[in-house]
């Protein structure tokens, strides 16, 4: 029979009670009411406290990530999707295909189930879009007011073929610097709804899973050097981490990097720069230099890649310094911001 | 982005920068008064652009460095009282005091919460009448008429929960101490066009005339800021020190009279201590009689909470442009942005902190892309 996600078992409580996490029967109500219809697959059916995982005959890339994300909803997503896409994007950046993840969760007593049920909906669609599956879990309760109503830790496993090797190691002074699409709308998105602050073009967050990305630049024939989801600290916190493991240079182009008007008016308002505000739906790509081109075709061609530009090149440094042109010919450093951006006084 | 990229456009400032070229006869030095212009002016590269003979010198026009650091320590104590909701602009709350800032108070359990309007702390101190909520009420006179707004609003309401901690400085009393300070070497003034778009441009001729020294109102975008230096060294070259007004899209020369009428309604004029630089005279602004019941210092009583400045910050020389950052021995060493000796090195407006972010660069060739 097709399982249907808006058929839920009827729970007695409408909220997170601490017995949801206690251990016993409510627990366990919980999670056939809730987590394993949403979840539902073979491995998760079993029901043991690890889930049992083919051999995929290949290296396996393994990682984790933490989703405390306020608000739990935001224009273009959702704490679920995030908690989903980005740990798969974690994944995608080492070169692997994602195929397994677990998800844990931390539930606020006086939680909704309600949004329970929504947030775990909003998991499968995107685990179902990435084409992996949730294998295992575990979930928590904590007493009001020691949560945020909802936290995701999800981990997630993925093979990597062959010996490829991505990593910033690989880049080498005239790779190519490739950006996916525009910056700074998961942040701005996010700012907008925790703020209250009403844009007159709604920004919605860039939200979405990159190993489609990543995929079609391996099958293209583009093997990267380094790939790095742009994330917290936005563009600019990328190039910098990059520059510094990588022990190299970056010169980046401020004019080639895509801004949609909505962020750029945002960011000018409360003097934020841009290049700082985080992504989630966006990768940075270091191709060797004749791959370039190439890279930015194969990238464009894919779901989320249509915006891919080249914005800048790797040169050599050792010191790791990123260096913007500016829109007026002049240089400046990129750095790393001490902490978060604060929006200024006037 | 329309009314942004004209303002930015590289061919236009290329002309800018030819047309100053031209002009240039003999060494100049021309202070940007406010922490905005600083900022662009760095970010953008816009001295680089510049003949060497100009040399840009960074004003005392950034409200989170002129603060004095026992007004951080004030705010610090009351944020820290558990009956307190401390709201205040963000790039408050990085700023050092003596001995803690208002981030550390928030990791121990103060509620300090960041506000984008005064209006906004109104509304949290009508949501919680049973808390006190205390607004930081920072700036130059560009925030003055909200803040006085906030205030006014907040009596009209009849909120006895809510208060305002001022550290409201004026712009003219300060230039006239950076004029008349022994050994200047300002030649030329670009006045803050956010401040004339408030109070007008009246205040500025009896300064230029007094201290012989052009003053163009200029705005914030680079070629705004080009068009402001090519009139500063124009009226330089022929002699002459006049105001005159490069940001006319905004700037009238009698300024927004309701909102200087609202300031005048809520504060006064009082002497004020600016951080590095020390006290001078009717360059600030406190709550009048009528609302003292809204001043944050009386009740909460912290009077000689403070302590003393970092000897190692030399901001106060960096203020008055006496000191480039970079030319301050503990710039980039014991002071960085993660471990601030002064306010300078902390606000987004700051000298110290606009050299730190953008200019600790090496001087190899550009790349193509």
């Amino acid at each position: 029979m097709a399982f249907e996600l808006n058929c839920p078992v009827p729970l007695r409580h409408e909220t997170i009670q601490m017995a949801h996490g206690g251990g016993g029967r409510m627990m366990r109500d919980l999670l056939e009411a809730v987590m394993l219809p949403a979840f539902r697959n073979d491995t998760l059916e079993s029901r043991h406290d690890s889930a049992l995982l083919p051999d995929p005959g290949s290296r396996l890339a393994f990682t984790t990530d933490t989703y405390v994300v306020r608000p739990r909803f935001f224009p273009g997503g959702d704490i679920g999707e995030l908690a989903v896409y980005g740990t798969v994007n974690d994944l995608a950046m080492a070169g692997a295909t994602p195929r397994f993840l677990s998800v844990g969760m931390i539930l606020e007593e006086g939680y909704p189930i309600e949004e329970l049920r929504r947030v775990v909906a909003s998991m499968r669609r995107a685990a179902d879009r990435c084409g992996v599956a949730i294998v295992t879990g575990d979930t928590k309760v904590v007493d009001k007011g020691k949560g945020d109503g909802i936290y995701i830790n999800t981990a997630g496993i993925g093979s990597v073929p062959g010996d490829l090797v991505v990593g910033p190691g690989q880049v080498r002074p005239g790779d190519a610097v490739i950006l996916s699409g525009d910056v700074g709308r998961h942040g701005v998105a996010v700012m907008s709804v925790r703020e209250g602050i009403a844009f007159q073009t709604p920004v919605e967050s860039d939200c979405a899973p990159l190993h489609g990305l990543v995929r079609g630049l391996l099958d293209g024939g583009v093997t990267p050097h380094c790939l790095r989801d742009a994330t917290r600290g936005g563009l600019a916190a990328v190039l910098n981490e990059i520059a510094t493991d990588g022990k190299v240079g970056v010169e980046v182009v401020e004019a080639a990097v895509p801004v949609v008007p909505g962020v750029e008016g945002a960011c000018e308002m409360l003097g934020l720069d841009p290049l700082y505000v985080a992504c989630e739906g966006c990768l940075v790509a270091f191709v060797a230099g004749p791959d370039a081109d190439r890279a930015v075709i194969l990238l464009r061609a894919r779901e989320g890649g249509e915006g891919a530009v080249r914005i800048g090149t790797v040169v050599e440094d050792g010191r790791g310094t990123v260096i913007l042109r500016t829109r007026l010919g002049t240089r400046r450093i990129l750095d790393l911001l001490s902490g978060e951006q604060l929006p200024r006084i006037c | 982005m329309r009314f942004l990229d004209e303002y930015r456009d590289p061919v236009a400032a290329g002309k800018w920068v030819a047309a100053i070229r031209a002009l240039v006869t003999r060494p100049w030095n021309i202070m940007e008064v406010c922490g905005g212009q600083t900022h662009s002016i760095v970010r953008f590269g816009i001295d680089e652009l510049l003949p060497p003979s100009i040399r840009l010198i960074h004003g005392p026009g950034c409200p989170v460095c002129v603060t004095p650091v026992e007004l951080i320590d004030k705010a610090v104590a009351i944020a820290a009282r558990p009956e307190v909701i401390f709201c205040s602009f963000g790039d408050m709350l990085r700023v050092p005091g003596s001995a803690s800032d208002l981030f550390r108070v928030k990791s121990l359990g103060g509620d300090v919460r960041i506000v984008y309007s005064p209006l906004d702390a109104v509304k949290v101190a009508e949501e919680n009448p049973g808390r006190k909520v205390v607004f930081f009420a920072v700036g130059f006179e560009t925030t003055a008429p909200a803040n006085a707004l906030a205030v006014a609003e907040a009596h009209r309401r009849g909120l006895g929960n809510f208060s305002v901690l001022v550290s409201h400085v004026l712009v003219p009393p300060a230039l006239e101490a950076v004029l008349s300070a022994p050994g200047r070497i300002v030649d030329g003034l670009l006045a803050a066009g956010h401040v004339c778009a408030v109070m007008g441009t009246e205040e500025y001729p009896p300064i230029a005339l007094r201290h012989r020294v052009p003053i163009v109102v200029t705005a914030f975008e680079p070629l705004d800021l080009l068009e402001g230096i090519h009139m500063v060294v124009k009226q330089l070259e022929e002699g002459r020190h006049e105001v005159e007004n490069q940001y006319h899209r905004l700037v009238r020369a009698g300024g927004n009279r309701p909102a200087q009428d609202l300031v005048k309604e809520v504060f006064r004029v009082k002497d004020r201590a600016w951080r590095g630089i020390g006290t001078i005279p009717m360059s600030g602004l406190g709550l009048r009689e009528d609302y003292a019941a809204f001043d944050a210092e009386g009740i909460f009583e912290v009077e000689g909470v403070g302590g003393p400045e970092s000897p190692d910050c030399r901001s106060g020389l960096v203020l008055q442009g006496l000191l480039k950052p970079t030319e301050c021995p503990a710039f980039g060493t014991t002071c960085t942005p993660d471990n601030p000796l002064g306010a300078t090195m902390v606000s987004n407006e700051g000298a110290c902190a606009a050299y730190y972010r953008y200019r600790r660069h090496s001087q190899e060739p550009a790349h193509g892309v």
